[in-house]
């Protein structure tokens, strides 16, 4: 069983029903002893870091996330503001305080040109930059959903945790890993074949669940196109 | 590179839709979970239903299809119509949808955005704009009003503020209906997608008049629209979403190509 965490924070049936459509068990769930049994734990959400990792502290949930995955090397994966938490502080809206698990701050997206438009919301190209196995089998250029309005900024340090980055009039980290920790600023649960294939990578490290069926992603365009990422042609 | 998305609008009225698709077999046209699921087959970005049921006390019929697209179908989709409070925007939110539309109920009170923003962040709040072109005056100084009731009740309010005003209140994004183009499938309003396009920052959703896959060319280009929004183009099978992302495509709009 996955954990998925319910802090109050956000609309977590997208997450469940995705796990469901690929054969997984979830259990939503802030009990310490359910994330105990847990083979995995998600953290998935939208909405304000500080309320949110507000509610985490009010459901004393940081030390037992902490042991979970940090000390028993649980498989994580945070979503949006599950990515977000990971890092120090977060300046949104004043100044609040992650996990730390990683060196960095959540910062406000301030794109170069005022055609990028905040909030980042839509369907954006990931640049994988180094390999990962959540984004195995997704071709070079796989497509995801974003909605959000701050970003994550790495210490220098901390750079090479960077799996996937985006552009939005600047660059966006997309995707972060180490060890069995992973977060993801897009939303798996609602980015059709690459969320389904990506979210289907990180049950095949937990042991639960189906393979998912489908091998490549669906397109107007001809069979394989994918394949060739960005560059190949119509 | 951010796409710019085609989205379906479905009207659903007592738990079907209003409009069919001609050409589909073995489709339930009038069934709003099959019809989504087509379209999100043939690759829309994000789904519209607009529940447009005459009744208050049949809004659970609207839930449970809510529910059922969310069970079925994973890109985002957002629910409008008849949305006046929060308790019916957290209704539908937690049903699966990610976003909310609200249009009137907002325009009679304003505090309905800053409310829902709050309590479920910006991302969520779709400001849904009906507008009519009038005479510039004191008070639609932008020759563009709000209007209700599918046009029939001007408001008095100056679109091109109520965008600003909206996007101040913590709108996260502007559906903004041409009651001019509406039905007419003659193209979308230009001059006025882009004016309010320029004076916001939230992403514009163009909607009214699609009638040809160069209409959304000209409204995602020169109207400065991050998405449009279609209905009758492809509800009877006129074109599909793949041949209108292939002439966005070849005309150098950055879509989706892939799904």
């Amino acid at each position: 069983m996955i954990a998925i965490i319910d802090y109050g924070a956000g609309n977590l049936l997208s997450v469940v029903n995705a796990f469901k459509a690929l054969g997984c068990p979830t259990r939503v769930t802030h009990d310490r002893a359910e994330l105990a049994r847990s083979r995995a734990i998600v953290l998935p959400g939208v909405g304000a870091f500080g309320a949110g990792m507000a509610k985490l502290r009010s459901l004393d949930l940081i030390g037992p996330l902490g042991e979970e995955v940090l000390e028993k090397g649980k498989p994580y994966l945070g979503i949006c503001l599950g990515l977000q938490f990971l890092v120090q502080e977060s300046l949104e809206h004043g100044c609040h305080q992650g996990l730390g698990w990683l060196p960095g701050t959540v910062q406000p997206i301030l794109p170069s040109d005022p055609r990028f438009r905040v909030p980042h919301m839509g369907w954006n190209d990931v640049q994988v930059v180094r390999p990962c196995p959540l984004f195995s089998g997704l071709g070079e250029a796989p497509v995801f959903y974003f909605v959000h309005s701050f970003q994550v900024k790495l210490a220098p340090e901390a750079a090479d945790r960077v799996t996937a980055n985006c552009w939005h009039g600047t660059e966006i980290v997309a995707a972060v890993q180490w060890g069995k920790i992973f977060g993801v600023q897009f939303h798996p649960e609602k980015s059709q074949w690459f969320g389904l294939k990506l979210l289907s990578n990180f049950i095949r490290l937990t042991g639960e669940g189906d393979a998912y069926a489908q091998e490549t992603p669906d397109s107007g365009f001809g069979a394989a196109r994918w394949f060739g990422g960005a560059e190949c042609q119509i | 590179m951010l796409s710019k998305r085609i989205i379906p609008c479905l009207d659903v009225r007592d738990g079907r839709t209003t409009k069919g698709i001609k050409f589909i077999n073995n489709v339930d046209v009038g069934d709003p979970v099959e019809m989504a699921r087509f379209y999100y087959e043939e690759g829309a970005d994000e789904l519209v239903f607009y529940d447009i049921t005459a009744s208050s006390d049949r809004r659970e019929i609207m839930i449970e299809v809510v529910r059922r697209v969310a069970a079925e179908i994973f890109i985002p989709f957002s629910v409008g119509g008849g949305l006046r409070t929060l308790e019916d925007m957290r209704e539908v939110l937690l049903a699966g949808a990610e976003k909310v539309s609200v249009n009137t109920a907002a325009l009679l009170n304003p505090g309905l955005i800053a409310d829902g923003a709050e309590a479920f962040g910006s991302q969520c709040i779709v400001l849904g704009m009906d507008v009519r072109r009038v005479a510039v005056s004191a008070a639609t100084p932008s020759g563009y009003e709000m209007v209700i009731h599918g046009g029939r009740t001007p408001m008095g309010i100056d679109a091109l503020w109520w965008a600003k005003e909206a996007e101040r209140l913590g709108a996260g994004e502007i559906c903004l209906n041409s009651i001019d183009a509406d039905g007419t499938q003659e193209g979308y309003e230009l001059t006025l997608t882009r004016m309010i396009s320029e004076a916001v920052s939230i992403p514009v959703i163009a909607s009214g008049g699609a009638g040809t896959p160069e209409h959304l060319y000209q409204v995602l280009s020169a109207g400065r629209a991050d998405a449009a929004l279609i209905a009758s183009m492809v509800h009877y099978g006129t074109y599909t979403i793949s041949e209108i992302k292939q002439y966005l495509h070849s005309k150098g709009i950055p879509v989706r190509l892939t799904w």
